[in-house]
């Protein structure tokens, strides 16, 4: 309780949830992946909740192991999917747009897997690729302290600020 | 493996090992009653609390009447916890559409018991079944308590080798105060703060209906996370305030906060082998156990971080490349931990008796996921539980001394103890519950129909590691698990609590009885006769029983579950 009232009166915004607006529209939270098919938006990781991907009352993982059939069928039609959406795509595939993620809600892809998406969506809003690739390494995280964690982009801020740039 | 993340765990290690003087002092003084900083603040609350309950402080206990008081402490919270699960659906405090898991009476039991008993094994998923009075009021409470129950054990085994001609270990109600009022408390409410400012959310908020960018409607679920987690670690208990735990972003939104939540798990369980050896007043039989812990702990990082930094050969097969270097196997990983996070909380988690996960173990490579098995198997003694993991650890340290006293024909002694008939007795009993509780539990399950109806995601070789694993992490009070076992059956629920119940009252009682043992001795002096323990040479011996007596146990489970598997996969 007495934590509460600390860290609600000195972090507001992190202890509500860490939600965003736009245009005075609560549309997400910084921190919980949202799902995107759209080939306008990047993608994010595939999500293994129930009954929907990215159900964010109700957070899992596949638990599939390695060996299991269903994991090689699952990643075999992501990787179908991503093809479709861009079929001139011939790099190879990020591995973290193929598996799921631990929590269903990753809100984060590899700087790769980015990458992977930028022609797609340069086509696809009639935008110069190269204008894209500034924004995914405008938007690109570091390791925290340099050495903690990995490199990520942030999948819903990255497609907010794609929707501005293209806005103004 | 990448040079970050090998930075990573050194600097990990690094401050663990800084810390564990200046904490391990601070649990001597504390448990000694000796003065503290936080006395200005704490002992009126003490005073108070002492009243209130009618505890008499001068009072000390012998190690029947601290087991009995330690029993009855954990039965009584079980209790209070299941009624609360119970009638939660009458109380008020949440938003009830979304708790889709009803809490039947088994369901309840079994997580009245995991919480009680630090395993806090979860057979449902928080946001899905309970509500924020629940989390806060009953699983927070039981984290704090349950967690300080571990540490007064482990205070009173430590005075049963300090003492001398003496039957009594200390009073137990004193203890789990102290414990709850001068560390876990103080030290949650700091962590709590931190882990706020890097993202947990705290607010009692209605689950958040949002439309999403694409359209969509997402619900996402809220709460007092932050007042959970920081101590869920601590008192290394682990129970996940969502489904998928730290995992989640809400509970663990940054490399940071994963780093501390990890140190949180660590810290203490390794700070009190300094503890030990200050109060046994040879602090450098502390800090060999320190040293076997760490090495041991440094090995399965290693060995478990290089398995996972590959890339599972029949995914690296579809992308039609790979990668330079290899993406490493992510099915079930959050790319802001990465490989190095997410084995660094594997393996934290794993040895801390903690069950916090911030990956799915169960789509690890086989021979990944066998690393946190196998330390799990070894008896949680790589720092293991709060306070907990200090006994088990000693009691192998007397499994070593026997085994040595045999080959060179002398009594063995330890810190001046003798190594008699009764301590041996006492010892192998131990040694043989987890063996026989979790084997033959597993061999259950393998052969019937409730235990065959879990196995709902994966079979085969990895079916048995499944199941496997969730007896071993019931019994060692660990709790984290295999999550593609569907866990929440009449036949998973009864089964796993008596692996809990076992695992933290059958061991506990024993290793009191051993302690009591040891107390009613004089310390005899160290003669020319008596092997040194505190040498290299023993602690590589030490590394060498604890792997003996694990591989007798279970070697031939490991070579049916994840060693087959490795086969199969590689083929």
């Amino acid at each position: 309780m007495l934590l509460a009232g600390a860290a609600g009166t000195i972090f507001p915004f992190q202890a509500r949830g860490s939600l965003v607006a736009r245009d005075g529209q609560i549309i997400g939270s910084n921190l919980i992946g949202q799902e995107f098919t759209s080939p306008r938006y990047f993608w994010g990781r595939p999500s293994a909740t129930s009954p929907t991907a990215y159900n964010a009352a109700s957070s899992s993982g596949s638990n599939l192991s390695a060996t299991n059939k269903g994991l090689v069928q699952a990643v075999r039609e992501r990787i179908a999917r991503l093809h479709a959406a861009d079929p001139t795509n011939t790099a190879p595939v990020p591995t973290d747009l193929v598996t799921a993620s631990g929590s269903g809600l990753d809100p984060h892809i590899t700087p790769a897997g980015a990458a992977y998406q930028v022609e797609r969506v340069a086509r696809v809003r009639h935008l110069d690729p190269k204008r894209i690739r500034a924004l995914v390494e405008q938007q690109t995280e570091g390791r925290q302290l340099g050495f903690l964690g990995e490199p990520r982009v942030n999948v819903l801020r990255l497609n907010l600020a794609l929707d501005a740039l293209e806005r103004s | 493996m990448s040079w970050p993340n090998l930075l990573q765990y050194a600097v990990f290690l690094l401050i663990v090992a800084l810390l564990v003087k200046p904490t391990g002092t601070y649990l001597a003084l504390v448990f000694e009653g000796e003065k503290t900083l936080l006395d200005p603040l704490l002992r009126p609350v003490e005073r108070l609390l002492f009243r209130l309950f009618g505890i008499d402080a001068t009072e000390q206990m012998d190690w029947k009447r601290y087991a009995l008081c330690f029993t009855l402490f954990g039965l009584l919270g079980t209790l209070l916890l299941y009624s609360l699960l119970r009638f939660q659906s009458v109380l008020a405090g949440s938003s009830s559409a979304y708790l889709t898991t009803p809490l039947t009476p088994d369901l309840a039991a079994n997580t009245a018991i995991s919480f009680a008993t630090t395993t806090t094994w979860q057979a449902y998923g928080g946001e899905s079944t309970m509500t924020y009075l629940s989390q806060m009021v009953g699983l927070c409470a039981q984290n704090f308590l349950a967690g300080a129950a571990g540490l007064a054990l482990g205070i009173a085994f430590i005075r049963g080798l300090v003492r001398q001609q003496t039957e009594m270990l200390g009073n137990f109600w004193v203890d789990i105060v102290r414990a709850t009022l001068w560390v876990l408390l103080p030290l949650s409410l700091l962590g709590g703060i931190v882990l706020v400012w890097q993202g947990v959310p705290l607010n009692f908020d209605a689950y958040t209906p949002i439309t999403t960018l694409e359209g969509r409607q997402q619900i996402i679920a809220q709460g007092p996370v932050a007042a959970l987690e920081f101590i869920k670690n601590l008192g290394t208990n682990g129970g996940g305030f969502f489904n998928v735990n730290a995992a989640h972003p809400y509970e663990n939104p940054t490399p940071l906060t994963n780093f501390l939540e990890m140190l949180a798990i660590v810290v203490l369980p390794a700070a009190f082998t300094h503890t030990f050896g200050r109060l046994i007043g040879r602090p450098k039989e502390g800090w060999v156990l320190f040293g076997v812990m760490t090495a041991l702990f440094l090995a399965g990082l290693l060995a478990c971080g290089w398995v996972e930094q590959t890339d599972n050969p029949r995914i690296a097969a579809l992308v039609s490349s790979v990668s330079s270097p290899p993406s490493g196997n992510l099915e079930g990983k959050e790319i802001r931990f990465g490989i190095g996070g997410s084995v660094l909380g594997a393996i934290a988690t794993s040895n801390g008796a903690t069950g916090s996960y911030n990956s799915m173990h169960d789509s690890y490579l086989p021979l990944g996921g066998a690393v946190p098995l196998v330390n799990m198997l070894l008896g949680e003694i790589i720092y293991g539980g709060l306070g907990t993991g200090l006994y088990s650890i000693i009691i192998v340290q007397v499994v070593a001394l026997f085994l040595a006293g045999l080959m060179v024909g002398s009594v063995p002694e330890y810190l001046g103890k003798r190594i008699g008939v009764a301590e041996v007795k006492l010892v192998a009993l131990y040694t043989l519950l987890g063996p026989m509780v979790v084997l033959i539990l597993t061999a259950l399950a393998v052969v019937t129909a409730g235990g065959k109806a879990g196995l709902t995601t994966n079979d085969g070789f990895h079916g048995l590691t499944e199941i496997l694993y969730a007896y071993i992490s019931s019994f060692a009070n660990n709790g984290q698990n295999f999550a593609g076992l569907s866990a929440n059956s009449t036949f998973y629920n009864l089964t796993t609590s008596f692996a809990m119940i076992i695992g933290r009252y059958g061991q506990g009682v024993v290793a009191l009885a051993l302690a009591a043992q040891f107390a009613k001795q004089v310390r005899r002096p160290f003669t020319s006769g008596s092997l040194p323990t505190a040498t290299v040479q023993f602690a590589g011996f030490l590394i060498a029983t604890i792997f003996i007596v694990g591989g007798l146990s279970y070697f031939p489970v490991l070579a049916l579950g994840p060693f087959a598997e490795h086969i199969r996969l590689s083929r």
